[in-house]
């Protein structure tokens, strides 16, 4: 491996940073401030927009260009600084309730554009900064303050929106799970287009142990796979599991009973175009799936602006005028002598 | 027999094409525009025509028009009344009544009034022109069987054959007014440069139209409306409001060196803006169709943020949902031009009609103290000074710059002579310098005009946020602090005040010491000036001020205001600039003129409201 141009430190802004003690947001913070050393970008050619939430305070905490803009508008700004200077890293940092309510609509629009963005984000199912709500990926029944007899809506899973918007990336990682964190927020760099990385990240004064399952090192290993690209599908403390194809769904199996070996489970395909079994993987919940870490789905296309600046290019390869009074003059003009 | 004919020189004649939406009158009111233009006439056009794209055929709401004023010298509105009106239907004969004069020449479809043609228009008789109470000569051609019969030959089917009628009615205009058919046939030949047999078509009906004219020995005066050479020398083009508004910002990323990005979103009737700009690729114009206002407006802020100059384009209800994030560029400080493409409202409103009413949200429609800058465009040509103007104050103040213009000067077209660019002032963005690196804040400002240095993201060195929260004077950290707040917003607002300095100041046209000064603000400056000038040859003292800075005021708006006795705001709302007046110049004494009609003055109306203004005391 070729020595790190730059270091997490290089990253960190000289903010206070202002989040709960304990929460998830944290952690985030420390494995994004890693992965962008791990990428080699500047810091001068990164770019954080956020919206408002907890987690939108994050540009602050960064030592790059950073825009901490208004509630549910990060995709929207985020796809203009991008198409703007497609030079530009651009990250854009969202909660659950500033990605998929309020700003729903801009969300699935960038994913279905294929903005070369990477999304981040921090679903811990509840609005933390107004204390307390619930939101849009609360589950049904979910007491809160603005739902004090549960609530009586299903939830989205940002799974299904992404692909129905037709997204190319998604991840998922578990916000204290640092180097798995790390290596889901590079890959989504990586990628070009749109990348969207869910973090499960745990609200710890309005919705402590929302991700109980997996929120530990041990529950992990019992309750979640973490998906690579070319590798079989198993999982448990021992490896112990697997996924296998069952009809038009998947099933958990145990290598060694019924004569199940590691050459029956699923090997995981992140660039498959087909995104019905990356759905599937992406759904999967406990008691009965693990939940699925790791990049799910990764699938090369054109993005947005490099098309929107080609199209540019295309044109004037066939138009040579570049100045306005001549473009004005060549036009149905006449004169007055 | 055609030399009997008598000619008549005139200085100005408006023509009003009308007729079914699906009747091509835009296209026939265009055309007569442009070759008047090219013949040296002055011009002044007003599309009128409704919101829905096909309303039912041969009914009142489908009736779609055209209105051109050509004028041997300069003409300043698209005119009161008509001399010429074409009907194709009766419909249209209906709707436009009231734009007729005892004088005006009226020529129809006689073909389409039939007994029921007249049924769509609810008439209840079967003569149109003794129910309207019309005395007018009026030239019927059959306009739709003789296109039949002209084309019977051509391989056209009947339908498209009728289609080029209007193409005969222009004819038929072209000889009443004496102009020659060639441009008009080149225009033709390029629009249906891809369908010969159809630009041959309508050709040969123009030439029909024309000839007919000649042929019915009608004692029909024809007029002749010369071109009286006051103009100034050189290569001139038509524009409409919108045109000459994506022209202007066109020419603002020249001069600034920056790449013009568009976000925006169609809206009737600002969306010809998004047209024109995404077709401009050679000029490297970025353009972004967005999944609503909101994202125009916000994936213009990102834009702006990395360094370009950012436009989005909308009308009142897309304001409306720009508002929140048009306050993000008013805190973080950012450049952006907003245009407002105003129509009737409130809500959806009158989409295709014109108002001036949304003055005061472009002022204070936003929450918090929300300084920014407010410029409306006066005419058709003025959209390019204005939008040049507007990204310049945007680029060099640091603040969004709303643009207000309406749909009466956006669709009407002037001609305009083509500027040089480099009679237009120098574009220099506030930017950062390297000196500065070791010291420099975000909001760290000049101190004179409080403008805050610009620093774009891929610099190096100068990493930084901004956002939608407060920050601290000095350290550009987010700040709740209560003295801080008070003197950034202070600073904010000093901010706009300032670049009163940098605008022209307010001129008065006429008498220093007349008995009225007529106040108008934006597109209304046509009217308003031809209905002054009118005073004026009245022998009436009558003096004329008209704002294009609306926020802020130009500097010496008081001083020129308490000097006259009666001033009169007129204005397309119901008072929004007279209350704005009132309440930046304390105890100013002014009475008001208000129409929300959604359709242009009445210059007529005008004079006599004056003429009453100033016999009242």
């Amino acid at each position: 491996m070729s020595e790190q141009l730059y270091t997490a430190k290089d990253f960190k802004s000289d903010q206070y940073v202002r989040w709960c003690p304990g929460c998830g947001d944290h952690a985030l913070l420390n494995s994004l401030h890693k992965a962008m050393a791990e990428l080699g970008i500047a810091p001068n050619m990164t770019a954080v927009i956020s919206g408002i939430g907890c987690s939108s305070r994050l540009p602050y905490y960064m030592n790059t260009y950073g825009f901490h803009t208004i509630h549910g508008r990060a995709a929207a700004i985020a796809t203009g600084v991008k198409v703007a200077n497609p030079d530009l890293t651009v990250w854009q940092i969202s909660g659950d309730g500033d990605g998929l309510a309020i700003g729903g609509n801009h969300f699935i629009h960038a994913i279905r554009r294929n903005v070369n963005i990477n999304l981040v984000l921090l679903n811990n199912r509840i609005y933390g900064l107004t204390k307390g709500q619930y939101s849009p990926t609360s589950p049904r029944g979910f007491v809160s303050k603005s739902s004090p007899y549960g609530t009586v809506e299903d939830p989205f899973r940002p799974a299904e929106l992404i692909f129905g918007a037709r997204g190319k990336f998604f991840g998922r990682c578990v916000d204290v799970d640092g180097p798995s964190s790390v290596e889901v927020l590079t890959a989504s760099a990586r990628h070009k287009g749109t990348s969207v990385v869910e973090v499960l990240q745990n609200c710890v004064i309005f919705n402590d142990g929302c991700h109980s399952a997996v929120a530990t090192k041990e529950g992990r290993a019992k309750n979640a796979i973490h998906l690579k690209h070319g590798q079989p599908m198993l999982f448990g403390e021992n490896n112990e599991k697997g996924l296998m194809q069952e009809g038009f769904g998947l099933k958990v199996v145990t290598l060694g009973e019924n004569g199940i070996t590691e050459k029956d489970i699923l090997v995981h395909d992140a660039h498959c175009e087909d995104n019905t079994l990356h759905m599937k993987l992406a759904l999967m919940e406990g008691p009965d799936f693990p939940i699925a870490l790791g990049v799910i789905r990764d699938v090369e296309a054109l993005s947005y602006e490099e098309c929107v600046h080609a199209q540019i290019k295309d044109v004037q390869a066939k138009k040579p005028i570049r100045k306005l009074e001549d473009f004005l003059l060549s036009g149905e003009t006449w004169e007055i002598k | 027999m055609a030399d009997e004919i008598v000619v008549k020189e005139l200085e100005r004649v408006v023509v009003r094409f009308s007729g079914d939406s699906g009747d091509g009158m835009q296209l026939a009111g265009n055309i007569f525009s442009n070759l008047s233009a090219v013949l040296g006439n002055d011009i002044s056009t007003f599309p009128d025509y409704p919101a829905e794209i096909r309303a039912p055929q041969g009914t009142i709401s489908g009736v779609s028009g055209f209105q051109v004023h050509i004028g041997a010298k300069k003409v300043f509105t698209s005119g009161d009344k008509c001399d010429v009106l074409v009907a194709m239907n009766p419909a249209a004969l209906k709707t436009n009544v009231k734009f007729i004069t005892p004088q005006s020449i009226i020529i129809i479809d006689s073909d389409s009034f039939t007994k029921k043609d007249l049924e769509k228009a609810l008439y209840n008789t079967d003569d149109a022109f003794a129910e309207l109470n019309i005395h007018n000569q009026v030239i019927d051609a059959p306009i739709t069987s003789m296109c039949k019969e002209s084309l019977k030959d051509s391989g056209l089917d009947n339908k498209a054959a009728v289609r080029c009628k209007n193409m005969f009615a222009l004819g038929l205009v072209c000889w009443l007014i004496n102009r020659p058919l060639d441009h008009a046939m080149h225009m033709l030949q390029e629009k249906f440069s891809k369908k010969p047999s159809i630009a041959e078509a309508n050709i040969k009906v123009l030439t029909d139209g024309y000839n007919y004219g000649h042929n019915i020995h009608a004692s029909i005066s024809t007029y002749v409306v010369e071109s009286k050479g006051e103009k100034e020398k050189g290569f001139y083009t038509d524009v409409n409001g919108n045109l000459a508004t994506a022209y202007g910002l066109v020419a603002a990323a020249e001069k600034s060196g920056l790449q013009l990005f568009l976000g925006s979103y169609p809206i009737t009737p600002a969306t010809d803006i998004l047209h024109y700009l995404s077709k401009w690729k050679e000029l490297g114009v970025v353009t972004v169709q967005c999944e609503d206002e909101i994202s125009g407006a916000c994936s213009a802020i990102g834009a702006s943020f990395a360094g370009n100059l950012a436009v989005t384009s909308t009308s009142g209800p897309g304001v409306c949902l720009k508002s929140e994030a048009i306050n993000l560029a008013v805190i973080a400080e950012l450049p952006l031009v907003i245009v407002n493409v105003q129509r009737g409202g409130p809500s959806t409103g009158l989409p295709t009609k014109s108002e001036q009413t949304d003055l005061l949200q472009a002022v204070y429609g936003r929450n918090g103290e929300s300084p920014l800058v407010v410029i409306a465009a006066t005419s058709p040509t003025n959209c390019f000074d204005s939008a040049y103007m507007a990204a310049k104050i945007a680029l060099e103040h640091m603040t969004p710059v709303i643009l207000l213009t309406d749909g009466y000067i956006a669709n009407g077209s002037a001609a305009w002579k083509i500027p040089s660019l480099k009679d237009y002032p120098e574009i220099k963005p506030n930017y950062v310098t390297k000196e500065m690196q070791e010291v420099w804040k975000p909001y760290m400002r000049n101190p004179e005009s409080q403008v805050r240095y610009w620093a774009t993201p891929g610099m190096e060195g100068f990493m930084h946020r901004v956002g939608g929260l407060e920050k601290d004077f000095v350290t550009s950290a987010i700040s709740t602090d209560a003295d801080n707040h008070q003197i950034m917003t202070l600073t904010r607002q000093a901010k706009i005040d300032y670049i009163a300095n940098c605008i022209p100041e307010l001129e008065v046209q006429g008498d220093k010491d007349a008995d009225l000064l007529v106040v108008g603000w934006g597109g209304t400056y046509g009217h308003l000036y031809s209905a002054v000038e009118k005073c004026n040859q009245e022998g009436k003292k009558v003096a004329f001020a008209h704002f294009q800075y609306i926020n802020p005021l130009p500097k010496n708006t008081e001083e020129v205001l308490r000097a006259f006795k009666k001033i009169v705001v007129v204005e397309q709302n119901l008072g929004q600039f007279a209350g704005l007046l009132r309440m930046k110049i304390p105890g100013l004494d002014i009475c008001q003129f208000n129409r929300v009609k959604g359709q242009p003055f009445n210059v007529v109306r005008l004079v006599e409201e004056f003429t009453k203004l100033m016999e009242e005391k």
